[in-house]
């Protein structure tokens, strides 16, 4: 017989991360579905919250106005990003783009070394991300409750701006065919900016969970999150924004299987046997679980 | 209306277009004929600003085209049916009108002119809220040109309307822009069916190897142009 308290934080565990990972993969793929760029940046959008947020903790705001704040530095970050590096060359070539984003990233990198600390830097968190609840005599943290709620209403309102507002539609039909969406007047500028944007948006309440889990940031925090966004959108399906949430929630899935049933002694093995099962998955379904249009 | 001069252009490596110099006045109905890769789209690609010039004017009402990026030119009064049609298949009908009227910001005008859309093509207003994908090939190619009308177009560009239509359809089709014309709508009308466009065209032009070959009304092409050499490309 099932023990519905190890159901109840199985499922906990998985939708927690899995929203986590769901934000993280759309904030990707909304800029991949509409330029085909890869935002290789993508990680340090997550790492600009982080030091916000270490920048801000000796200021006396509440963590709720420091963590709003984070987000809109995550936000800037990328839309600027878009602003500088990205829209001058984005007439030339995808790749000069992709590179362009490698470029943006390690910059991002090394002003985090130089200006604060190569070192880790703690991260201030609210009370409540270290409170616990108790459900079916199980101790579940509060924050992956609120990491699913916030997810859920964001994704909610996104799919909201996405099917009824006049630039939601517009940047569906981007995504699927750029030059026609411009030719019936879409200015090709807003359509990116604005992808930069909620990109951003996406990257920096993603942070605010991510930090909740590591507590701290250094200058190469990016990487992981950049990898566990890039893997869930190739697994949902990189043509298609529910995709990228699909993905997110069955990475996560794989991922809390192996940690709750492998072995001890083949724990430490456990991303090997995540990337394993990856990569099965996209021999069988290489467009992605998602196919998309 | 609107008037190219010595246009050239090329589509990657390849010289598309070698000195095209076209006009179209206010009403008229101009075919745009030539075989396959004789660069009739590659021409409407360069109006509508999707691809830039690399010599030559474009002029519209006396105002200069080129440098323009497509979502200004659409501004400017060119709405464009491209090859292929390009409808957006994921989205609903009413979704693809609705982006078709992207520029106008008056809501009642727009209520207004879908009501004209639905008199135009009843078909659309039966699937507004099926995706468009869902539509047939004829069906496309109706939302496709009232995608385009919902801007309010001062010139009409059509490129291969007729392209995978079956015949019944096709007819419908011609005689839709052969009402469009007569209610005053200016169209630039690209096509591979020579026959059909010279019927219901004021003037056309012949364009071979990216370079106009002839132009004149239907009976002058009719009497004075080869026109097997229209449908094959040849250079004689």
């Amino acid at each position: 017989m099932v023990n519905l308290g190890a159901l109840v934080q199985f499922v906990v565990d998985v939708l927690s991360l899995g929203s986590l990972y769901a934000l993280m993969a759309l904030g990707l793929v909304i800029v991949y579905g509409i330029l085909r760029l890869v935002n290789f940046a993508y990680g340090e959008l997550i790492m600009v919250a982080g030091y916000a947020l270490f920048l801000l903790s000796p200021t006396p705001l509440p963590w709720l106005v420091m963590g709003l704040l984070a987000v809109l530095v995550s936000v800037t970050t990328s839309y600027l990003t878009e602003r500088v590096a990205f829209r001058p060359v984005r007439e030339r070539s995808l790749t000069a783009m992709l590179i362009t984003s490698f470029a943006v990233g390690t910059m991002l990198q090394n002003a985090a070394t130089l200006f604060i600390s190569p070192r880790a830097r703690v991260v201030p968190l609210p009370e409540v991300f270290t409170q616990y609840v108790t459900i079916a005599e199980r101790i579940v943290p509060l924050r992956n409750l609120i990491a699913i709620g916030v997810s859920v209403v964001l994704l909610g309102l996104f799919a909201l701006l996405l099917r009824y507002s006049i630039l939601g539609i517009a940047l569906r039909a981007a995504a699927d065919k750029f030059v026609m969406t411009r030719m019936l007047g879409v200015p090709a500028n807003l359509v990116i900016g604005t992808a930069f944007a909620i990109s951003g948006l996406l990257a920096g309440t993603a942070a605010l969970f991510w930090f909740g889990r590591t507590g701290s940031v250094t200058p190469e925090i990016g990487l992981w999150p950049l990898l566990v966004a890039f893997v869930s959108t190739v697994i949902g399906g990189m043509r298609s924004l529910l995709g990228a949430v699909v993905g997110g929630y069955v990475l996560a899935l794989i991922q809390m299987v192996f940690s709750y049933f492998l072995p001890p002694g083949l724990l430490e093995f456990r991303v090997t046997f995540v990337f394993t099962l990856v990569i099965l998955i996209l021999l069988f379904r290489p467009e992605g679980l998602i196919r998309g249009r | 209306m609107l008037k190219l001069e010595d246009v050239h252009a090329r589509y990657g490596a390849i010289v598309a277009l070698r000195g095209v110099s076209i006009e179209i006045r206010e009403g008229e109905l101009v075919a745009l004929l030539g075989a396959n890769g004789a660069g009739k789209s590659t021409l409407l690609s360069t109006i509508a600003g999707v691809l830039r010039p690399h010599r030559g004017k474009i002029e519209f009402r006396g105002e200069s085209l080129v440098g323009l990026v497509p979502e200004a030119i659409v501004r400017r009064g060119l709405a464009m049916v491209p090859e292929n049609r390009e409808i957006f298949p994921a989205l609903t009908v009413g979704e693809n009108l609705r982006l078709g009227a992207y520029i106008r910001k008056d809501r009642e005008e727009y209520l207004a002119d879908l009501e004209r859309m639905f008199a135009l093509f009843p078909i659309l207003q039966e699937r507004f809220d099926q995706r468009a994908g869902t539509l047939s090939g004829g069906e496309q190619q109706q939302l496709a040109i009232a995608r385009a009308l919902m801007s309010h177009p001062d010139l009409l560009m059509l490129d291969e309307p007729s392209l995978g239509l079956a015949p019944k359809i096709l007819e419908q089709v011609f005689a839709l822009i052969e009402q469009l014309h007569e209610s005053g709508v200016t169209i630039l009308l690209v096509e591979q069916n020579v026959a059909l466009s010279l019927a219901i065209a004021d003037r056309a032009y012949v364009l071979n190897m990216g370079a106009v070959q002839a132009s004149g009304t239907p009976e002058e092409l009719r009497q004075h142009v080869d026109m097997a050499s229209v449908y094959l490309g040849a250079t004689a």
